[in-house]
């Protein structure tokens, strides 16, 4: 810019050409960054608006394959599942404790996942409750919690159905761990 | 600020006087911005600005895909798929990546040519040329390791051809392409090398590179346009303003080419499947599965070409072609800063580039023209050199004597069969690339099955499906197997009747459909080429009754033969739509009884016994059909009196012969079905 064009402007037009400048390169530069970080975020969010398959009855067991004792008994949960592209058939995906009232054909059923941090519960050494090896959480047959524990509620139940030929199914589903109230995952 | 001067400003400002205190950053800014550039900011500074924006955006982009990309060959498709089209943005994502790419190798393009036509590449500069033909081959390598990651057919094939070329380096070359490879087969650790050397090692070397390329440029200043007519300006804003601007121009080409095309659907009125818009994804890489249209990106296009220049020279000439030639030019390019002192190094330096380019340039035309050429040469023009040709079998002494010896006439057939050939070759190669696309099409069609894709991945599945692979296995592509006898056409296409006459056995399109079984019934067409018309059962039995017996009123009813047929048609299990159960009842006691089908037939248990025509009992359904194909001279199919049929259970997997016969009939997965089954 020469000395004649610069003197015929009125004072101040060239810090405000320079602010002008500034402006227009950050937006510019801006925008050109963000599009691929937006793009990548966009795409990085999209398990946000996945949800875990809907609960659906399995059939996890004979009815004489539970002890009519009242000891409940631990069985594999054997169903289709989905993992992002990949779509396994019959794979165990958890398991259930079965139990059946002494004389009766009514079952009831918990889910071995741990409420307190998603452990796996197991039947506690002398054979009289549940216990989760990770933290010690124990519980009656019945799945209730017996303090102290540090899991925050009992044992998850699973509404359960016994058909006509015995066969027993669940309904399989899981539920947020180390919440006092028992929620369904998304 | 200086440090115990009491501020007056607010948090901010304070925090940033804080930092400042301890970091220096304003200097470290202002030594970044206030930069001074001779003879004002310009245009032709922006390229080095967009390369290391382009690359920012390929790390960035990068990092995102890395974070849903699984490396190995029953997974690397498969996450790439569920990328593209399956999450969100995902597509846009991935068409960001991969056409920023080829902004970048544009970029660098320009970059160089800048560099040299400018002489910016002389004294003190020369150390920071080479540099920059570094990061060059880095770029390069990078490009040439992405093509590889979705495991496709595209870069699947192309890859193999790439590290051929590396194997016949002499003495290492071995070595080295097994390193490359992972192993003497590729795989999954083909996938993880490649992976880590594109996401890796090549990128955190092109960054310790670009760290010290950028230093030095800073230490050197711009390399100012001679002679400087203008005043100075500083970096800040004036050339960052115009570096902005260009890589906002940038990113917006690459958008463009990502959405222009869904934006042309949409302004068409058409609703666009995101899933197929920006990047291409392949089917599957198939090691089985030979791939005619295998090229390698566009950039990489030249080299493809230039080594058919050393065609005929075997591995010698690959070996001058792929790695010599390119050996020299770089060296070539790596002396420029030398040559450059030398009187006309400068001119010489310059031509050379340019001509380089050129080349390239050329090459590619040429490449692209090989491809595409039967799109623009008129086919009737080579009407005459075709007919030459066929009659000749292209026997050059046949050629000639056609033409009376006369040089002339044989020289301007020479240029014609030329043309022919490469009008052939275009054509191949152009349905190999339709081929290719309505392969991969299906491939995301099944990957997107509510079941999704088995453990075993998308190769499988593709594999496994019988519309893909029917077709092949039918022969219908080289015409051997099946298709060496039977026809395989729509009886309502135009030039239907002409290939039924060229077909020696049956048409199986439609087969066990009522639509087949109408014509079989049809006296005019029965004896026809489209039934058994070329077979040995062209006078027999079954050709007879239809057209003496079935034609007789009396005999046969016209809403009997009906009757038998959709009864056939169900049997097939491809029910007529319009056909009553009691129809099919009807037809099914016709075929039965002893005085009609079952005279010859056996059907359900009708006490005709086999051997004397083939069994109707599941006629045309799926075990049937795997009967026949697996043996015709059984006793339920045609025994004795099979005609040229070869039992196919010697020749094919029974898998094989049950993707076949799934075809025949049809049975394959459908996107709209899944769709309007999941809607009731
Ligand atoms: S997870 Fe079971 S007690 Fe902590």
């Amino acid at each position: 810019m020469n000395q004649s064009t610069s003197n015929r402007q009125p004072p101040g037009a060239d810090a405000r050409r320079g602010f002008l400048a500034k402006l227009a390169a950050i937006a510019c530069g801006g925008i050109a960054t963000l599009t691929p970080l937006a793009a990548g975020l966009w795409a990085f969010l999209d398990p946000l608006g996945r949800r875990s398959a809907a609960a659906r009855f399995v059939p996890v067991a004979e009815l004489a394959a539970i002890p009519p004792d009242g000891v409940p008994r631990r069985f594999p949960v054997v169903t289709d599942r989905k993992d992002a592209w990949t779509g396994y058939a019959a794979e165990p995906v958890g398991a259930v404790w079965l139990r059946r009232e002494p004389g009766s054909d009514v079952v009831q059923a918990l889910s071995a996942t741990c409420p307190h941090a998603g452990c796996s519960v197991e039947m506690a050494a002398g054979g009289t409750c549940f216990r989760c090896p990770c933290h010690n959480s124990e519980f009656t047959f019945g799945g209730s919690i017996v303090e102290p524990s540090p899991s925050p509620r009992s044992m998850d139940a699973l509404d359960c159905r016994v058909g006509k030929d015995g066969a027993v199914a669940v309904q399989w589903q899981a539920f947020l761990a180390g919440i006092a109230d028992k929620v369904a995952k998304r | 600020m200086k440090p115990g001067i009491p501020s007056r400003r607010g948090p901010v400002g304070r925090l940033a006087d804080f930092l400042d205190d301890r970091t220096g950053w304003r200097g470290l800014v202002h030594e970044a911005l206030f930069e001074r550039v001779p003879g004002g900011a310009r245009w032709r500074y922006v390229w080095g600005s967009t390369l290391v924006f382009a690359f920012m955006t390929q790390v960035i982009t990068g990092l995102f895909l890395w974070a849903s990309y699984a490396p190995s060959a029953q997974t690397a498709w498969e996450s790439v798929y569920y990328i593209q089209h399956e999450m969100t943005g995902g597509w846009l994502l991935r068409g960001i990546h991969h056409f920023m790419a080829q902004a970048m190798v544009v970029l660098l393009a320009l970059h160089l040519l800048q560099v040299v036509i400018d002489g910016a590449y002389k004294a003190p500069r020369e150390v920071n040329f080479w540099l920059g033909l570094v990061l060059m081959m880095l770029v390069l390598g990078m490009a040439l390791t992405g093509y590889l990651l979705p495991w496709d057919q595209k870069g699947y094939w192309a890859t193999i051809v790439a590290t051929n070329l590396a194997g016949i380096v002499p003495v290492v070359g071995p070595s080295l392409q097994q390193l490359i490879v992972g192993g003497s087969d590729y795989g999954h650790h083909t996938l993880t090398r490649f992976f880590a050397l594109h996401a890796g090692f090549l990128p955190a070397t092109l960054v310790l590179f670009l760290v010290v390329h950028l230093a030095l440029f800073r230490r050197h200043g711009l390399h100012a346009k001679q002679p400087i007519t203008r005043p100075d300006a500083m970096f800040w804003p004036d050339q960052v303003l115009k570096d902005a601007v260009a890589m906002l121009a940038v990113m917006a080409v690459v958008l463009g080419v990502i959405l222009v095309p869904a934006v042309r659907t949409m302004l068409a009125g058409g609703e666009v499947d995101w899933g197929h818009v920006g990047a291409e994804l392949g089917a599957p890489a198939d090691p089985a599965e030979s791939y005619a249209a295998a090229r390698p990106e566009w950039y990489f296009l030249f080299l493809f070409q230039f080594l058919k220049v050393f065609e005929g020279w075997g591995a010698t000439g690959e070996f001058l072609g792929a790695i010599v030639v390119p050996g020299l030019i770089m060296g070539v390019m790596f002396l420029m800063p030398i040559i450059g002192n030398w009187r006309l190094g400068h001119r010489f330096n310059v031509a050379f580039t340019l001509a380089i380019l050129a080349g390239a340039g050329l090459l590619t035309g040429l490449a692209l023209n090989e491809d595409y050429c039967s799109l623009w040469i008129d086919k009737a023009t080579l009407a005459a050199a075709e007919k030459l040709h066929d009659e000749t079998g292209g026997d050059e002494q046949k050629i000639a004597a056609a033409l009376g010896n006369d040089p002339a006439k044989i020289a301007a057939m020479r240029k014609q069969l030329a043309k022919l050939e490469a009008w052939r070759n275009s054509h191949a190669f152009l349905a190999a690339s339709r081929r290719a696309q309505v392969e991969a099409k299906r491939a995301v069609e099944l990957a997107g099955r509510p079941e999704r894709i088995p453990p075993t991945g998308g190769l499988d599945l593709v594999r496994r499906d019988p519309l893909l692979r029917g077709p092949k296995l039918f022969g219908l592509l080289d015409g051997k197997d099946c298709a060496s006898c039977h026809a395989h056409v729509d009886p309502a296409t135009p030039d239907a009747a002409a290939k039924f006459a060229a077909a020696s056995a049956a048409n199986l399109h439609g087969f066990g459909t009522a639509a087949w079984v109408r014509g079989l019934f049809d006296p005019m067409r029965v004896a026809g080429p489209e039934y058994f018309g070329n077979t040995a059962h062209k006078d027999g039995d079954m050709v007879t009754y239809v057209r003496d017996e079935m034609t007789d009123r009396e005999k046969w009813k016209p809403d009997e033969i009906a009757a038998v047929t959709v009864a056939l048609a169900a049997e097939a299990g491809l029910p007529d739509p319009s056909a009553t159960a009691a129809q099919v009842e009807r037809g099914r006691a016709l075929i039965a009884a002893g005085d009609r089908c079952g005279a010859c037939h056996e059907f359900g248990g009708n006490g005709t016994g086999l051997g004397t025509a083939p069994d109707l009992t599941g006629w045309a359904g799926r075990d049937w059909l795997v009967g026949i194909i697996a043996d015709p001279t059984h006793e339920r199919f045609y025994g004795d009196s099979n005609d040229r049929m070869p039992a196919f259970e010697k020749a094919m997997p029974r898998a094989q012969i049950e993707i076949l016969a799934d075809w025949l009939r049809g049975d394959w997965y459908r996107a709209a079905d899944a769709r309007g089954a999941a809607a009731e």
